[in-house]
């Protein structure tokens, strides 16, 4: 079976992929709101840079984030200066980069689903005496639901596999920073690596569907709760 | 009472000038599709912003572009029921009509006035996509009671209802309308519903207001959109005076105006809302004899109008305050020689009374 060090990869993809979500998600479904929801100039702007990342090639998206966020960035060096925090060379960076990478996917996910919930909907909850914010949370958020899980899992499953911009800005540091893909392609790069490559192969194959299968499942079961026929 | 005052350009061309002042009790906005019935609700309830508007709810300004005032539509503690039920779907049928409730400062709408008087105990559990349409429109109206708004704003509330589901709710609403004192202001191109709930009809036709005024006013006027209708006729507020079983009749007094109609249930008093279809008026200059007819009315000629294009007359009658409306042919308007001032006796059958509220 797998080795210490190998099942360090796997815990570390794991928890890395979770903060990703952690990270994106909230950021994702506000976004996904003001571009399903919101009338304001810039909108088109604002939607070709949430789709930037998908589009460019993963390292740069890594690069970038190092000179934002790099201890010498404008953002970093104010993080490292007032709270003590480094991003770059961290697992909480390793995640901030899959949630870059990650976050169209999840936008898109749960934009969807907010713009195939009826306006009327909202409009009779503001009739009702709802406020903006009470609108969100007790109609738009609860009808999203569906999108909003699997834009949490897509999310998900694509942080585990993420290798360019967490190389590029977190490294490639064991038990830090050294997801499934960066380990597979450490183990390519060393003699006699091809057991190992291909051990975490599987794992990683396995994930994806176990990923795919718990969409599946959580969109049915998300869609019932929110009164849509099954 | 609710003071509205609306301009609007269309960028498509229709242009809205429309003004009224409707009473307390229920307004029925009635006009074809097009006639601005949609915007007058939108504008009242703060959904749509209007070039030049004005709207005052008993006393308070809700929109006045000029004063540049527009209360938040969430503020504004409107009732407003939709043509779609728009329930919310991830809550039960409790949790729907909890939610404008919950928001509403204490008010004297309770929960369990409003479900009995709609009849959805049943549901009160149920999810909104296992209910059937009427059902979902009266909870939605129970949603809308519940917040305890000051007005009631129904924007063809009934119209994506089927004949039988309409049959079901009309009733519910006549009842609302007596238990509670709310102002209700009704959008709707069915005068069915209009004659069991209006007291007040504005007539809209092209973004203008072609009539408005107390329905019995304005169902008996001859030169009105309404007249032009095939279905034409006069609403007439009737009170139940005499009951006869044995010969199964019920009297009718409608001011000084007398209607035997077959037996109607109801004790002495009641009030009820009556209709006679225009070409259902046989107008004579002499009482018939060795007739089936009950309804022999000496009334006044206040006006005839032609209408050319259909080769008809359309007779104004009064007896006092009440009045009634007979289309004729022209060639009858001249052989009677019917004008203004003119008494005559309109023939009315008791089967051609229609109770209506």
């Amino acid at each position: 079976m797998l080795t210490p060090d190998e099942w360090t990869a796997v815990l570390l993809t794991l928890g890395v992929a979770a903060r990703s979500v952690a990270f994106g998600l909230p950021v994702a479904v506000g976004l996904a709101w003001l571009l399903a929801r919101g009338r304001f100039p810039g909108k088109a702007v604002l939607d070709a840079l949430v789709h930037l990342p998908m589009v460019l090639p993963p390292v740069v998206v890594g690069w970038l984030l190092l000179l934002l966020l790099g201890v010498r960035g404008p953002v970093g060096a104010w993080l490292h200066d007032w709270f003590g925090v480094r991003l770059v060379f961290t697992t909480t960076g390793a995640a901030l980069a899959c949630a870059a990478m990650s976050l169209p996917l999840m936008v898109r996910a749960v934009r969807l689903s907010i713009e195939a919930i009826d306006p009327g909907l909202e409009q009779a909850a503001r009739t009702l005496g709802a406020g903006r914010l009470d609108r969100f949370m007790t109609i738009t958020l609860p009808l999203a639901l569906p999108g909003v899980l699997s834009g949490a899992i897509v999310g998900y499953v694509a942080s585990l596999g993420e290798f360019g911009a967490v190389i590029t800005f977190a490294a490639n540091i064991p038990g830090e920073t050294q997801t499934l893909p960066l380990a597979i392609y450490s183990a390519l790069q060393s003699p006699n690596g091809e057991e190992t490559a291909a051990k975490l192969a599987l794992v990683s194959i396995g994930l994806a569907l176990v990923g795919l299968g718990a969409a599946e499942w959580a969109g049915g079961r998300a869609r019932a709760a929110v009164g849509q026929r099954p | 009472m609710i003071e509205f005052s609306l301009r609007h350009q269309f960028p498509g061309g229709l242009a809205l000038a429309i003004d009224f002042v409707a009473p307390d009790g229920a307004t029925a906005l009635f006009g074809p599709s097009g006639a601005g019935k949609s915007s007058v609700v939108g504008v009242i309830a703060g959904l749509l912003a209007a070039q030049a508007a004005r709207v005052v709810v008993d006393g308070e300004v809700l929109t006045d572009t000029f004063r540049r005032i527009h209360v938040p539509v969430e503020r504004r503690r409107l009732g407003l029921v939709f043509q779609e039920a728009r329930l919310f779907p991830h809550m039960s049928v409790r949790k729907n009509l909890m939610y404008g409730f919950a928001r509403a400062p204490a008010g004297e709408i309770g929960f369990d006035d409003v479900v009995e008087l709609l009849g959805i105990a049943a549901l009160l559990e149920r999810r909104p996509h296992t209910l059937s349409g009427g059902e979902r429109q009266r909870v939605a109206i129970g949603r809308a009671l519940l917040a305890q708004p000051r007005l009631l704003l129904m924007d063809e509330p009934l119209a994506s209802l089927d004949a039988a589901r309409k049959a079901e709710i009309l009733p519910y609403l006549a009842r609302l309308k007596q238990a509670l004192a709310l102002p209700i202001v009704y959008v709707t191109h069915a005068l069915d519903e209009v004659y069991a709930i209006a007291d007040t009809l504005v007539l809209l036709e092209g973004g203008q207001v072609r009539a408005a005024g107390p329905l019995a006013e304005v169902t008996s006027r001859g030169d009105v959109p309404l007249a032009a209708r095939d279905d034409a006729g006069a609403v007439l507020e009737a009170r139940v005076a005499e009951h006869h079983p044995a010969r199964q009749l019920s009297l009718l007094r409608a001011g000084p105006l007398a209607l035997w109609v077959p037996l109607v249930a109801g004790s002495l008093g009641t009030r009820l809302r009556v209709r006679i279809p225009a070409r259902e008026v046989i107008l004579a200059t002499e009482a018939p004899q060795g007739i089936s007819l009950h309804n022999v009315l000496p009334v006044l000629v206040v006006a005839v109008s032609e209408d050319q294009a259909r080769h008809t007359a359309m007779v104004e009658l009064g007896s006092g305050e009440v009045r009634l409306l007979a289309r004729i042919t022209p060639d009858a308007v001249a052989r009677l020689g019917l004008r203004p001032g003119k008494p005559v006796l309109a023939l009315v059958k008791s089967m051609s009374v229609d109770r209506v509220g």
